[in-house]
C-alpha cells in the first residue's frame, strides 16, 4: 500500500424525497439486468419503488438500431411510490439510438451518462442522427457526463486476459457501479447476485464485480461527479418485504393456493409473450407436487388444465390475448361442465400479434363475452404486482367454492414491473375448503349447494360416482343429455345465477379520496398506481374526487351503482377504447366518461391530472 | 384396493341407463359391445376408468359406457386425457375419438398425445366420412371420393392413420375391424395391458353415409385375401389357402406366392418389438400398392418411458433432495428486508 498523497475531492451529499432512473441501451446490453439490479437493491434499502421494463419484442434487433433498444425504468423513493415516474432524473444511455429514443423523457438539468465511445459516426448513423449530440449542443440543458464505458471497462478487465465481447458485456455493470455511487447504494446484492449467476464461471465473477467497482470509483474519483443523492428508506407498513413482479406474485398465490386447498396444482400452459414466466416460476416448485405440462398448443393447454381440475387437481392455465383467442372454446366447456378452473390473461397490446412486450388492458370486455352462447364467469384483475397473489388466491377459492372457471386478468406492465411486497405470513391467507363427493347414496352429479348453487365435486377412481360430463346440455340434476327448451333456459339462468353468487361474498367498494363529490375516477388494473398518484396530487390541490378501483369485473361489487351517484361525474381512464366505461353505463345508466390511451404504455400521472382538471373546468 | 376385493364385473356392470342413439346398423354399437365384454375382464375397480372422447358419431361412446365420462370438444380429447392421466396416473384412461375428431381438428394433439408417450388408449373409430354432420368427407376418405362436399370427388389425398402414429413414434400400433368381435377384444385387451399410448384404428362401417366403407376387405368372400391378421413371431402369410407370404426385398416389400422352391422361411416373421418404426411403416401403408393385404392386429408394441411417469418421478426426485416444500419459506425466498 502507498501513502494517500492526495485527498480525494470534497464531494456533496444531497438528501432527496425520490428519483426516477432509467438505463437504456441497445437489447444485448443487458438493461433488464442492470435495472433489475439496481430496483432490488433499492428495495432492499427500504426504498419503496415501482418499474417498468420496456423492451421490444425482436430478441435482437440489429445492434445500435432505433427498434432494438431497451429500457429499464425505476422509481424509487422515501415515501410512497405508486408509479414507474413520468419524467426522469438520471438517464443512462449506452448508445445514440438509446439516447435518440429516451432523450424526450428526461428532465431539464436531468443527469445524462451516455457511453461516449458509441458516438462514432458509423454509430450515429445506425441512430439515423446527422451529427453528434456529444458535440451539437444538442445536450446543453442536460448535465451530460460522456464516459468512455467501454474503454473505462476494457482498462479495469485488462488484467484478467478475457476476451473482447466478454469484456464489453461487463460495460453495463460499470455503469449500474456509476448509479449506485450517484445515489449511495451498497453494491453488497449485486454482487451476490453476479456469484450466484455465474457459480460455474470464477472469472466472470471476477469481471463483472470489477466493472462495477471501477465504475463507482470511477464517480468517486473524477472530478466530474461532485454530487451525489441519498433518498432515505420510505415509512411502509411494518413486516417482511421483498420485491415481487406481478408473474411471480400470481406462481407464488397458486402455490398457496394450492396448499391451503389440500390439492395437487396443475398448469397447462404454452409460451407467450409475457405470460412465460409464470410457467417458468411454477416448473421449478416440484418440492410442492406442483405439475406443469408445456402443451403442444393453447387449446391443449387449457383443455389439459380441465382434465387436471375433472381429476381433482386445482386446474390453472396462464396465457395472454392471443392465446386467450385460442382457448375460447374450451371456456365455454369449462362453463358447461361446472369444473373448477382458473384462467390468467397477462394482456398485452393487440389485436392479433399486436405489441407482444407493450401492455394493455383491451381483453376485458373478451373476459366477459368472448364465448359463443350464454357463458358468463367470474372475471377478476390485479391492480399492482404485489395484488397478483392476493387475486391468484382469491380467484382460485372462487373457482373451488363455485365449481365454475374464472378468469384472472393481468397485464405486461404489472407481469414485468416489480414493487416492495410485504410478505404475509401463512396464518393471513385465506382458508380455502374443497369437499369432494364420496357418498353414492342418491348422487347426482349435477345437483346444487343451495348458497353457492355449485354442483358436486366428484372425482373419477370414487367408487359408485361413476358419472358422465360433457358439452353437450345436460338435465339439471341428473347430468344427462337433454335437448328439452325449459331446461336449456333453466340451466342458462342456473349457471348465470351461480357467478351470480359469487357478489355475495365481494366486499363493498369504499372510494379512496373524498366518499363524495365533485368526481369519481373508476379503473381496474395496472392504472392503479397512476390513478391513486393523480388522485393524491388533485386533492391537496382542494378537488373533491374518489377513485374505485374495480377488483371484481364480474360480478361487480353490489354498492357499486350507489357509490356511482354520490359523484357529480364519473371519469373512467383505461388502456382500451372504453370498456369498463361501456359496461358501467349499460349495467348503471350513468353519464360517466372514458379516457382512453393505446399506446401500448402506462398513464403518466401529469396526463391524468390533466384529464382531471379539464373534466372539472 | 387390492384385486381379491375386486367384484367380479358383468358386461351389464358397464353399461349405462341412456338409451344409445346411434343409427341402426352403425359399426359403433359392435365397438361399444366389445368394450363392455373386455373392460370387466381387465382386474380394473370399474371407478378407475374414465373414457374421454372429442366431438362426432364415436364421441357419443362415454354416455353408454358405466365408467367415468368426459364428452369434451371437438379434436380435444387427447389433451383433456393428458390432463387427467399427469394429474391421476392411477387411472385407466381411454379416448374415443373419430377420424375427423381424431385426425382432423385434433390432429396435432394426437399426435404430441403419441410422442410424449402418455398412458392414453385410443380408440380411433374409422368410417372415412363426417356422419354427425351428414356426410362430408374426412382426412381419410379415399382421394376422389364423392360427398355432400365433394360433389366432384375429393381433391384430398387420405391419411393412413397407422402411419401417421407411427410417424409421431407411437409406442402400440395396432388395427381391427368392428365386425371382427374376437380379434377386436384381443386387441383391446392387449392395448389395454401397454404402459403408454395405445393407438387401435378400428375399421368400422357407417352405414347411412359411407356404407360398405370397408367392404372390399371385409366381406367372408374376399377378407382372406384381402387382409393379413398379423401376430408377433409369426410369419407374414395370408391368402384363403394360406399361399401367399410377404418377403422384404430391399428397403421394400413384396407379396410372394408360397410354394415353387418359396417357403414360409422366406416370409417375415413379424416382430411388433422391432425398435425401429421404419419396419412397421412400411407394413401400415403396405396395402397402398394393389395386390397388398391390408394388415391387422399389433403392429407395433415398444416399452418406453411414460409421461406422467416422469413427471411423478421428478417431483419424487426434488422432494427426495430438498424436501417438501414450506409455504412460508417459498414466500421469503430471495433477499428481504424488515420494516420496523
Amino acid at each position: 500500500m502507498g501513502t494517500i498523497t492526495q485527498s480525494p475531492p470534497r464531494k456533496i451529499r444531497e438528501v432527496i424525497e425520490k428519483a426516477v432512473i432509467r438505463f437504456c441501451g441497445d437489447s444485448g446490453d443487458g438493461m433488464q439486468v442492470t435495472g433489475t439490479q439496481f430496483s432490488n437493491t433499492v428495495a432492499l434499502y427500504g426504498n419503496d419503488l415501482a418499474t417498468f421494463p420496456d423492451y421490444p419484442a425482436e430478441i435482437r434487433a440489429p445492434a445500435g438500431t432505433l427498434p432494438g433498444v431497451s429500457g429499464f425504468q425505476i422509481h424509487f423513493g422515501s415515501t410512497e411510490v405508486y408509479t414507474p415516474g413520468d419524467a426522469v432524473d438520471a438517464l443512462v444511455a449506452m448508445n445514440p439510438a438509446a439516447l435518440k429514443m429516451n432523450l424526450a423523457d428526461l428532465k431539464k438539468n436531468g443527469t445524462l451518462i451516455v457511453n461516449a465511445d458509441d458516438f462514432q459516426p458509423a454509430d450515429l448513423k445506425k441512430a439515423q442522427m446527422a451529427s453528434s449530440p456529444l458535440e451539437d449542443h444538442t445536450l446543453d440543458a442536460y448535465r451530460l457526463f460522456p464516459v468512455e464505458l467501454t474503454k473505462l471497462t476494457g482498462a479495469a478487465l485488462k488484467e484478467l486476459g478475457l476476451d473482447a465481447k466478454s469484456v464489453d458485456r461487463c460495460k453495463n455493470f460499470f455503469a449500474l457501479g456509476m448509479c449506485y455511487w450517484l445515489y449511495n447504494r451498497s453494491m453488497d446484492s449485486t454482487f451476490r447476485w453476479i456469484e450466484d449467476k455465474f457459480k460455474t464461471k470464477p472469472l466472470l465473477i471476477e469481471a463483472n464485480k470489477l466493472a462495477m467497482k471501477a465504475g463507482y470509483a470511477y464517480c468517486e474519483a473524477t472530478e466530474a461527479f461532485q454530487v451525489s443523492y441519498e433518498i432515505p428508506p420510505a415509512k411502509l407498513e411494518p413486516g417482511v418485504y421483498r420485491s415481487i413482479s406481478g408473474n411471480t406474485a400470481l406462481a407464488l398465490g397458486f402455490v398457496a393456493a394450492s396448499q391451503k386447498a389440500g390439492i395437487p396444482l396443475f398448469l397447462g400452459s404454452y409460451p407467450i409473450t409475457p405470460a412465460s414466466d409464470v410457467l417458468h416460476e411454477l416448473s421449478k416448485f416440484k418440492d410442492f407436487g406442483v405439475k406443469t405440462f408445456q402443451a403442444e398448443d393453447e387449446i391443449a393447454a387449457v383443455t389439459s388444465a380441465i382434465g387436471a381440475a375433472y381429476s381433482g387437481a386445482l386446474g390453472i392455465t396462464t396465457t395472454s390475448g392471443p392465446g386467450m383467442a385460442l382457448k375460447t372454446e374450451a371456456l365455454g366447456l369449462a362453463v358447461a361442465v361446472e369444473l373448477p378452473l382458473v384462467v390468467c390473461n397477462i394482456q398485452r397490446g393487440g389485436p392479433s400479434t399486436g405489441l407482444p412486450t407493450k401492455t394493455e388492458q383491451a381483453d376485458l370486455l373478451q373476459a366477459l363475452y368472448g364465448r359463443n352462447s350464454e357463458a358468463p364467469l367470474p372475471v377478476l384483475a390485479a391492480a399492482t404486482p404485489g395484488d397478483c397473489f392476493w387475486i391468484a388466491l382469491e380467484a382460485s377459492r372462487i373457482a373451488l367454492k363455485y365449481m365454475v372457471p374464472v378468469i384472472v386478468l393481468s397485464d405486461g406492465y404489472l407481469a414485468n414491473g416489480a414493487e416492495p411486497w410485504r410478505i404475509p405470513n401463512v396464518s393471513e391467507l385465506p382458508e380455502i375448503p374443497v369437499h369432494f363427493a364420496t357418498n353414492p347414496e342418491g348422487f347426482l352429479p349435477y345437483s346444487r349447494d343451495p348458497d353457492t348453487l355449485a354442483r358436486p365435486w366428484a372425482i373419477p377412481g370414487t367408487p359408485g360416482l361413476e358419472h358422465r360430463v360433457g358439452g353437450i346440455e345436460k338435465q339439471d340434476g341428473t347430468g344427462n343429455l337433454n335437448y328439452e327448451p325449459l331446461n336449456h333456459e333453466k340451466m342458462c339462468r342456473l349457471r348465470a345465477a351461480k357467478v351470480e353468487a359469487v357478489a355475495q361474498e365481494i366486499p363493498d367498494v369504499v372510494p379512496a379520496g373524498d366518499p363524495e363529490g365533485d368526481l369519481l375516477i373508476v379503473g381496474w388494473g395496472s392504472t392503479y398506481g397512476s390513478i391513486t398518484a393523480a388522485l393524491k396530487a388533485q386533492r391537496a390541490m382542494g378537488r373533491k374526487i374518489g377513485h374505485v378501483h374495480l377488483r371484481y369485473l364480474n360480478p361487480l361489487p353490489k354498492n357499486l351503482g350507489n357509490v356511482l351517484k354520490k359523484y357529480k361525474k364519473v371519469l373512467v381512464p383505461e388502456m382500451n377504447m372504453g370498456q369498463l366505461l361501456v359496461l358501467l353505463r349499460a349495467k348503471y345508466l350513468v353519464d360517466a366518461q372514458g379516457y382512453d390511451k393505446i399506446q401500448g404504455k402506462p398513464f403518466k400521472q401529469a396526463e391524468l391530472e390533466a384529464k382531471i382538471e379539464e373534466v372539472l373546468a | 384396493m387390492s384385486t381379491d376385493t375386486l367384484p367380479v364385473y358383468t358386461k351389464k356392470d358397464f353399461q349405462t341407463d341412456q338409451d344409445v342413439r346411434w343409427c341402426p346398423g352403425c359399426g359403433d354399437y359392435a365397438i361399444l359391445s366389445a368394450a363392455q365384454a373386455v373392460f370387466p375382464e381387465l382386474g380394473i375397480p370399474r371407478e378407475k376408468f374414465v373414457i374421454v372422447s372429442g366431438i362426432g358419431c364415436s364421441s357419443r361412446f362415454p354416455y353408454y359406457m358405466n365408467t367415468y365420462g368426459f364428452h369434451g370438444i371437438h379434436g380435444r380429447a387427447p389433451a383433456i386425457a393428458t390432463g387427467i392421466k399427469i394429474t391421476r396416473p392411477d387411472l385407466e384412461v381411454w379416448v374415443a375419438t373419430g377420424d375427423g375428431d381424431s385426425l382432423s381438428i385434433g390432429g396435432n394433439h394426437t399426435i404430441h398425445m403419441l410422442r410424449r408417450n402418455v398412458g392414453i388408449k385410443v380408440l380411433l373409430f374409422n368410417n372415412r366420412i363426417y356422419g354427425l354432420t351428414k356426410g362430408q368427407y374426412s382426412p381419410t376418405s379415399e382421394f376422389g371420393k364423392k360427398t355432400k362436399s365433394t360433389p366432384y370427388g375429393s381433391p384430398d389425398r387420405p391419411f393412413y392413420p397407422l402411419s401417421l402414429a407411427l410417424g409421431a413414434d407411437a409406442t402400440f400400433v395396432a388395427r381391427s375391424v368392428d365386425v371382427f368381435q374376437p380379434h377386436l377384444k384381443t386387441t383391446l385387451k392387449r392395448a389395454a395391458a401397454h404402459r403408454g399410448s395405445a393407438f387401435i384404428e378400428i375399421m368400422q362401417n357407417c352405414n347411412i353415409f359411407n356404407d360398405g366403407a370397408w367392404e372390399s376387405l371385409t366381406e367372408k368372400e374376399v377378407r382372406e385375401d384381402h387382409i393379413i391378421a398379423i401376430e408377433h413371431g409369426k410369419p407374414l402369410v395370408f391368402g384363403k389357402n394360406k399361399d401367399k407370404g410377404i418377403r422384404m426385398n430391399g428397403i421394400e416389400l413384396e407379396v410372394v406366392q408360397l410354394g415353387n422352391g418359396v417357403t414360409e422361411n422366406d416370409v417375415i416373421i413379424h416382430d411388433e418389438k422391432n425398435h425401429n418404426p421404419a419396419y412397421a411403416f412400411l407394413l401400415s401403408r403396405m396395402d397402398s400398392t394393389p395386390g397388398f393385404p391390408t394388415p391387422i392386429g399389433v403392429l407395433r408394441a415398444v416399452e418406453a418411458v411414460r409421461y406422467e411417469d416422469r413427471i411423478a418421478e421428478q417431483i419424487r426426485e426434488v422432494t427426495a433432495k430438498h424436501g417438501k416444500g414450506d409455504l412460508a419459506k417459498l414466500l421469503r425466498q430471495g433477499d428481504t428486508w424488515e420494516v420496523k
